[in-house]
């Protein structure tokens, strides 16, 4: 793996392999000293064109537990705000030395061009493009599933598993949604089924193609007892005309696809609720329902620092075993990634 | 002016026989053609096709002389087998009065590559508001006839109605580029599996189809003619075939690119692929292939879209649309249409010459290879292949969609009025031996 661009870059092999990696990561959260030396002397760029508070966050806290160099980019108050493309950006952290770019970007795709387009030669992690993809936070959810639906809450060893068999419901603004485009594929390589609810102004055309059932029917849904019920987050400003007029108002939306404490007692007593944050509790989700015990939420803020240190060891130290030893001064570095590039399967068609 | 002597070329792809261009016409065809004196184009397996029409070039002057002028522009046209092109109205200042397409005919007159037949815009500045002064246009020394917001649609119907009621005063044509604005707002690439998947807003079928289907029934309303721009999707052919079975008089236009790429192309996020309206899908293609064969799409028509490298070397969202086309369009309407069987160089030159030059109201143009005529002819080796290289080509800009491509034929000659504005593949300077 050189770069993370999309959840549908891991075969199962590799996705349970960064799950695993997460594992043994979080297992270090535990200790007194969090710190692993593993990236010493690493530069890991996060380089946000879009707002973010929890991602960008969980990114630098995962490479400084790394113990890589961080360098926060964010398109306010930088000189992306006076028209400096994203060619010239990249050139930029380029010249700077950056090993690792953690880009989270409005246009779908940036990332990939970022990638491919020869501006870079460091690894570049998706942190969220566009209604694209957000491959992190895919991985977390089903770094928190596993753990769950798998793992007993953490009770039960769950190296080397998948999620077969699992049934997940992914409810609410799937159009707009790159979590929900990560989700179905990640998913899907892991084996569990996926059903996405949403009103159908709110599901793309082109739908049909992707490896999910579709409903319109929440509570239809929720009574073939899910394992889990992933709620997105519905902007309000959607619903008005200017915003694309996709529902006819909040309550509506609220009444047909929130859930809430009548639709939580629906599921079975195994069933987990996740959401992606930030919350718009009382739109698609209900106090009752965020703070219930079956909701991890919280917990997934933390599998996520666990998760994007697995990520950005395994990029950046892959080669390594993974005895946590520091890889800082490795002089053949920018030689071994060369020979590695040229394993690219994605092209400019 | 010097005579030329084509030996052994094949007219619309047939039997091979000796041509005489001198004094701007077809002097001689055959047995007679043999002429002392004559500079000698060894034309031998060559096909000789009438000069190619393009109803539809950006050549960006004025305004974008960054991107493309009308000297260089009209390089690429005429190295791509091209006598005629038409240029877009959508320039800075806008294409919207007397004045300006009488500029943009004059630099076409100057720079002496092609014939420039100016578009007029329709509306104030492309706007889509009022009508722009379509006589004044019409009945200036640019002599303009087609008429087009290109790039925008006329979308109000309105004034949409009345642009096909004014230009029957002067014979004129309202060439719509069909897109429902609102349909199609922050519309990045085709509406499907492939924008589903890329999380690119959509740019649906519908939006092209739906103002094609009004557009058709305006003009049998008021009974003017429609020409509609980039057809693009299998939805639009069958509302064309319709509205001609119905009598109305309606002429389609398909591009280069069209007729050969996809939307699968976009998964790189190569902003080359981007163009508007956007690459269809695997079945579009084949039914505007099938519409071009059957001829209810009347021309091939480039969209030479040039664009500066800045505008293409970005994220997605952020590109321009857009594509170049002249010095490619022959190479793959043989590579879609002829090499596939579909099509024979006879209808290769009505799709690219004739249909376009009648639907613009041109006299000296697409007519037939016959004595007397215009000597307004290209010369293509369909033996020939050769890979496109942006950087190579006579156009400014390197948007190419078709770099690093191995494309069949190439342009071998062209004669502009017997002149020889291409031999041996290259331009040959006005005032140069030919």
């Amino acid at each position: 793996m050189r770069h993370l661009l999309s959840a549908a870059d891991l075969g199962l092999d590799e996705a349970v392999l960064v799950l695993d990696t997460a594992a043994q990561m979080a297992a270090t959260q535990a200790r007194e000293i969090k710190k692993l030396p593993t990236l010493r002397g690493r530069t890991v760029v996060n380089l946000f064109f879009e707002d973010s508070t929890r991602t960008r966050i969980s990114f630098e806290t995962a490479a400084k537990r790394l113990s890589a160099d961080v360098i926060n980019f964010s398109a306010k108050g930088s000189s992306v705000s006076k028209g400096e493309s994203l060619k010239d950006t990249a050139l930029t952290l380029q010249a700077m030395g950056a090993d690792a770019v953690v880009i989270r970007h409005q246009a779908s795709g940036a990332p990939h061009t970022l990638a491919h387009a020869g501006w870079t030669h460091g690894a570049v992690v998706n942190a969220g493009d566009g209604m694209h993809q957000h491959p992190t936070q895919a991985l977390l959810d089903a770094y928190t599933l596993r753990r769950h639906l798998v793992g007993d809450g953490g009770r039960a060893d769950v190296t080397g598993r998948d999620l077969s068999g699992a049934h997940v419901a992914v409810v609410g603004d799937v159009l707009h949604s790159r979590v929900a485009r990560s989700n179905v594929q990640l998913l899907r390589t892991l084996g569990a089924r996926v059903t996405l609810v949403a009103p159908p102004t709110l599901v793309p055309v082109g739908v049909h193609a992707w490896p999910a059932e579709v409903s319109y029917d929440l509570d239809d849904v929720l009574a073939t007892g899910p394992d889990a019920v992933m709620m997105l987050r519905v902007q309000r400003e959607r619903m008005s005309s200017a915003g694309g007029g996709f529902f006819p108002s909040p309550l509506e939306y609220t009444r047909n696809y929130g859930l809430d404490a009548r639709r939580l007692a629906m599921l079975p007593d195994h069933a987990v609720v996740l959401h992606p944050g930030p919350m718009n509790r009382g739109l698609e989700i209900s106090a009752d329902a965020a703070d219930s015990p079956r909701a991890v939420i919280v917990e997934q803020v933390a599998n996520g620092v666990a998760v994007r240190m697995a990520v950005l060891y395994l990029l950046l130290a892959g080669g390594d075993t993974a005895r946590g030893d520091a890889p800082a001064g490795r002089t053949a570095d920018h030689q071994e990634r060369t020979d590695v590039r040229t394993d690219e399967t994605r092209t400019h068609a | 002016m010097t005579t030329h002597l084509l030996t052994g070329a094949r007219p619309l792809g047939g039997e091979p026989t000796d041509v005489l261009l001198a004094d701007g016409v077809v002097a001689a065809i055959g047995a007679d053609a043999r002429r002392a004196g004559a500079h000698v184009v060894d034309a031998d397996g060559l096909v000789l096709l009438p000069g190619l029409v393009d109803l539809h070039t950006h050549l960006r002057e004025p305004g974008r002389e960054d991107a493309e002028t009308v000297e260089s522009g009209t390089r690429a046209a005429a190295l791509g087998g091209f006598t005629a092109v038409h240029a877009m109205a959508n320039t800075t200042p806008t294409q919207d009065t007397a004045g300006v397409v009488e500029q943009v005919w004059r630099l076409g007159r100057d720079a002496g590559w092609c014939d420039v037949h100016p578009v007029g815009a329709v509306t104030v500045g492309l706007a889509g508001d009022r009508l722009a002064e379509l006589s004044a246009m019409a009945r200036s020394a640019a002599a303009v006839r087609v008429f087009s917001d290109d790039g925008k649609c006329v979308h109000d119907p309105v004034v949409m109605r009345r642009a096909l009621e004014y230009v029957k005063a002067f014979d004129g044509v309202v060439a719509q580029h069909a897109q429902e604005p609102r349909l199609t707002e922050g519309a990045q690439m085709h509406e499907g599996v492939v924008s589903a998947e890329l999380g690119l807003t959509g740019w649906p079928a519908v939006a092209e189809e739906a103002v094609i289907a009004r557009d058709v029934l305006l003009a049998e309303h008021v009974g003017s003619r429609l020409h509609v721009l980039h057809l693009s999707t299998a939805g639009s052919v069958e509302i064309v075939r319709w509205a001609k079975a119905r009598g109305i008089d309606v002429t389609a236009e398909v591009t280069p690119h069209h007729l050969m790429l996809t939307d699968e192309l976009v998964r790189g996020y190569d902003p080359r692929f981007k163009v508007n309206p956007p690459l269809r899908t695997a079945e579009d293609v084949e039914a505007v292939r099938q519409g071009l064969a059957d001829g209810t799409i009347d021309t091939v028509g480039t969209d030479h879209a040039p664009h500066p490298r800045e505008d293409k070397d970005c994220e997605w969202a952020a590109a321009a649309f857009g594509m170049t086309g002249l010095e490619t369009a022959l190479s793959v309407v043989q590579a879609a249409m002829v090499d596939t069987g579909r099509m024979t160089w006879a209808d290769v030159a009505r799709v690219m010459s004739t249909a376009p030059a009648r639907i613009g109201r041109l006299t000296g143009q697409g007519r037939p290879i016959a004595v007397g005529e215009p000597a307004n002819l290209t010369l293509v080796d369909p033996a020939a292949r050769r890979v496109v290289v942006p950087e190579q080509q006579a156009t400014l800009s390197v948007n190419s969609p078709f770099a690093g491509q191995e494309l069949p034929g190439k342009v071998v000659a062209t004669f502009l009025r017997g002149r020889a504005t291409v031999l041996d593949g290259a331009l040959v300077p006005a005032g140069g031996h030919a």
